[in-house]
């Protein structure tokens, strides 16, 4: 097993367009590391260049201590499931499991124990002799899986391997997933656009925009202490709400204390941030982090709009001065469209982001 | 009701069909196994007398096996040259990057524009001054101008069908670039190479300005040719002429057969998702 590492890697194609900039990653050994970002954003060209199936424009990428820039993908001794599985479509699952191993010029006798165990521990025994043609889409995916591991390479790739399956089939695999990366205590890089994936698989997440690296944290990290505004949006569901507005420093208070108000949007309330009095900001508040109160106790009056009801709780659609305004609340509670809600903030948890930049600003104190 | 006149007006057109296209072969070997006499007399559309003596005659009094050989050699070689070199090009088409690419395609497909006729006569010249007249070489290698962009343009148009991605698992499991050409796109590629063979294979059969023009003698010349000049200043030996063309069919109609299992197997279904 060995790290894989990307050292300020550029990728420019040849029309000019920038799919990785000025990129400098780290799948630290026995890592699972999941590249997230919209389409686009250059996370399948980050694993197609770790595998050496594109060329870097400058940069350097390294498997263990190695540097591997120049070496074609068959030097590099790494596996990578696809997300249409390309499996070879004229070789048995047998096959397909050993192809690897037999271009390899490995002993006959241990391609054949290695197949064995594999399709053993996936449950392929059955399907060894059918064609990729007589599977259904989860017994590919497995064998998708299985002809990686097969290999035992240095390190794993996956693009966007679990997006062609149903949705009961995804969680399975999901946890299947998890199961055999605690098994092979692997190095594995994994491509998705799904954040429930990349939250629940991932040691660490990598979010990616228009080919640059947003930020790059454990699942929690991420969640808690967004480094922007384009990850706080991306990663949470529903999607974190966004209000413009500028910061004042609390009465009585002097000033360069570690929290003061936010104010904007018909929203007044206090941030833990330390950005000076004035600035131009946009506060990030999670639907989970808007209760639904009683109008007495509540500091936000929204109009609701539509609610949908998820059975363990219902999201609430409000307007509030013409900016859609998303809660979460508990699925006892009666809310009819059209009404008038009040909403209160919980304690500390706005995010501010400067209004120009988007970058987080945070507090002295965390 | 309308639904089960749909389908005996379907089965009517078919049937219709399948006689107006088969009835030349049928008549084809019904008239090679009637005498001469008969045939101008009373044609029948049954055989009445079966006889084998134009199949006879075709290999005693004219050596019809020269022919057929020298048209197996030519189609042959042509064939098999046409797939070697065409698969490389519609590879390199397919998947590689370069600089004209669509110019070079275009350029290809232009070589079939010229109309035969009018390059027989510098063709002729050409082949002449590489004293290549009256020879295989002088045959196979105009034919391949001809086939060759066909064979290129199919293949490149197949060889794009075939996912990009089976290539790519097939580097990352440890190929070559040429190991995943010859493991993974050529075993995938032999219906359309099947495809392209045929049809290669049956223009060269066929082909009869070219063989007529740069052949000069029987030790040379086609089946075509062959049998065009069957006919004498006096007579038309239709008899020896059909049993020529049923002799003629048989190696196509054969292979046809032989490839057609390939053709419609649809290689590729479960290789990637859709």
């Amino acid at each position: 097993m060995a790290r894989i590492a990307l050292e300020h890697v550029d990728k420019v194609y040849a029309n000019g367009y920038v799919a990785a900039r000025d990129l400098s990653l780290e799948a630290a050994d026995g890592e699972f590391l999941v590249l997230v970002g919209p389409s686009g954003s250059g996370k399948s060209t980050v694993l197609r260049l770790m595998a050496g199936l594109e060329q870097v424009t400058s940069g350097i990428i390294r498997i263990g201590e190695r540097d591997v820039t120049d070496l074609p993908p068959q030097q590099r001794d790494i596996a990578m499931v696809f997300q249409n599985y390309a499996l070879y479509p004229h070789m048995t699952v047998r096959d397909n499991l050993g192809f690897g191993l037999s271009i390899r010029k490995q002993p006959a006798a241990m391609i054949k124990e290695r197949v064995r165990s594999v399709s053993a521990s996936l449950g392929l025994d059955a399907l060894l002799d059918r064609k990729p043609a007589q599977l259904s889409g989860g017994q590919r995916q497995r064998v998708a899986l299985g002809r990686a591991i097969v290999r035992e390479p240095l390190a794993f790739l996956f693009d966007e391997p679990l997006s062609n399956l149903d949705a009961q089939l995804r969680v399975e695999t999901r946890v299947e997933l998890a199961r055999l990366h605690r098994q092979l205590g692997a190095t594995m890089v994994y491509v998705t656009h799904d954040q429930s994936e990349a939250l629940t698989l991932g040691d660490r997440i990598a979010v990616l925009r228009d080919g640059a690296l947003q930020q790059v944290a454990s699942p929690m990290e991420l969640y808690a202490r967004p480094a922007n505004r384009f990850v706080a949006g991306f990663i949470g569901s529903p999607a974190m709400n966004f209000l413009d507005g500028v910061l004042r420093t609390k009465e009585g208070d002097p000033g360069g204390g570690s929290n003061v108000i936010f104010e904007g949007s018909g929203v007044t309330i206090e941030v833990p941030c330390d950005a000076p009095a004035g600035s131009k900001v946009v506060l990030g508040l999670r639907p989970q982090h808007l209760e639904v109160v009683p109008d007495t106790e509540g500091t936000i009056r929204a109009e609701v709009v539509v609610v949908e009801p998820m059975g363990n709780e219902q999201i609430v659609y409000t307007l509030l001065e013409a900016q859609r305004l998303v809660a979460v609340a508990p699925p006892e509670l009666s809310i009819v469209p059209g009404a008038m809600v009040s909403l209160r903030v919980k304690r500390d948890a706005g995010h501010i982001f400067d209004a120009e930049s988007g970058i987080r600003l945070g507090s002295r104190a965390t | 009701m309308t639904f089960r006149w749909g389908r005996w007006l379907f089965g009517a057109v078919l049937v219709a069909l399948v006689l107006f296209t088969l009835f030349p072969f049928y008549w084809a070997i019904v008239a090679s196994l009637t005498p001469d006499a008969a045939l101008f007399r009373e044609p029948s559309l049954w055989p009445r007398t079966i006889i084998l003596d134009h199949y006879r005659a075709l290999f005693d009094e004219r050596d019809f096996l020269t022919p057929i050989r020298n048209s197996l050699v030519v189609a042959g070689t042509t064939t098999a040259f046409c797939l070697m070199v065409g698969t490389l090009a519609a590879y390199a088409m397919a998947r590689l990057e370069f600089r004209g690419k669509a110019a070079i395609m275009a350029f290809i497909l232009a070589v079939t524009m010229f109309p035969q006729i009018s390059i027989v006569s510098p063709l002729y010249l050409l082949l002449r001054s590489m004293h290549l007249i009256d020879t295989y070489p002088g045959l196979i290698m105009p034919y391949m101008t001809f086939a060759m962009p066909l064979t290129v343009w199919i293949l490149t148009g197949s060889i794009r069908q075939i996912p990009r991605d089976l290539e790519d698992a097939a580097h990352v499991d440890g190929a070559s670039r040429r190991q995943s050409f010859t493991k993974i796109l050529l075993p995938l590629a032999v219906p359309s190479l099947a495809t392209t063979a045929i049809l290669t294979f049956i223009y060269c059969w066929n082909e009869f300005l070219f063989a007529l023009s740069f052949t000069l003698g029987p030790e040379r010349q086609t089946v075509p040719v062959a049998i065009a000049l069957f006919r004498g200043q006096y007579q038309v030996p239709w008899g020896q002429i059909l049993a020529a063309a049923v002799v003629a069919t048989a190696p196509v109609a054969a292979m046809v057969l032989v490839f057609q299992r390939r053709i419609v197997q649809g290689l590729t279904a479960g290789a990637v998702k859709g």
